[in-house]
């Protein structure tokens, strides 16, 4: 059974079978793919000066879907032949758990690495995911943007950090 | 008409529930669903600015009209990652 290119599930998530589904997926040309980057999101053990005990994740499934969608279509605007398969994860995860996978595929290396970290930078911009910190002494639910995926300046921003 | 609502995060532990039935007269909008929903949930209203809200899982602005049976999501800003 091979994966699905984006999914969002309580599965641990691992690196290799989300590069081989890529791989396997069939762009036009999969021979004529030279590079592939992949970037594993992990729980942190601190975070604002809090020692982190663990988080949970939770999310608007579908929603969080349409957006991953949305992103594998930027990164087609952007970068043409660059191609993504995105996992996210949910449920309670420890220290040290991958939170996020994600494997860029394309003729040469430089799209691959942009269209990487392009993709994570979406991911916290627009996917409609949250994570609540258990701490030492409390839990917060962390609060970063407000989620609105026809923001151009975030998208610009997104590119512009893609590409340093 | 009637309306289902989903709330995330902390919205959802502030109304204690993440999925809500609530009756709108027509013609309302998700702007008119929060405003109900913040003058039941006070501690709702500080995330007026910085919410975002989607229709049956798309998102959409709080001006979008909404028809019976739409399911209206509210979104704090968003953490994944």
């Amino acid at each position: 059974m091979t994966l699905p290119l984006l999914r969002i599930g309580p599965e641990p998530l691992a690196l290799e079978p989300l590069a081989a589904a890529l791989a396997g997926s069939g762009g036009t040309d999969p021979g004529a793919e030279g590079a592939v980057v992949t970037f594993l999101g992990l729980v942190r053990n601190h975070n604002a000066g809090r020692s982190v005990r663990y988080l949970e994740y939770e999310a608007y499934e579908p929603l969080a879907i349409r957006a991953f969608e949305r992103i594998v279509a930027e990164i087609g605007e952007r970068w043409p032949g660059a191609r993504i398969a995105l996992h996210h994860r949910v449920g309670r995860l420890e220290i040290g758990e991958a939170s996020v996978a994600i494997a860029a595929r394309s003729a040469h290396r430089g799209d691959a690495y942009a269209s990487c970290r392009y993709a994570i930078e979406r991911v916290k911009q627009i996917a409609p995911i949250w994570k609540r910190e258990f701490f030492d002494g409390g839990d917060v639910w962390i609060e970063g943007a407000t989620a609105d995926p026809a923001d151009e300046r975030a998208r610009a921003e997104a590119e512009r950090v893609a590409c340093v | 008409m009637r309306v289902t609502v989903r709330l995330f995060a902390r919205l959802r532990d502030i109304a204690g529930a993440g999925e809500l039935a609530r009756e709108l007269a027509p013609g309302a909008t998700i702007g008119d669903l929060w405003r109900q929903l913040a003058g039941e949930f006070p501690a709702l209203g500080p995330y007026e600015r910085s919410i975002s809200s989607a229709v049956n899982a798309d998102y959409a602005r709080m001006d979008h009209v909404l028809r019976t049976g739409d399911e209206v999501a509210f979104l704090p800003p968003v953490s994944g990652g």
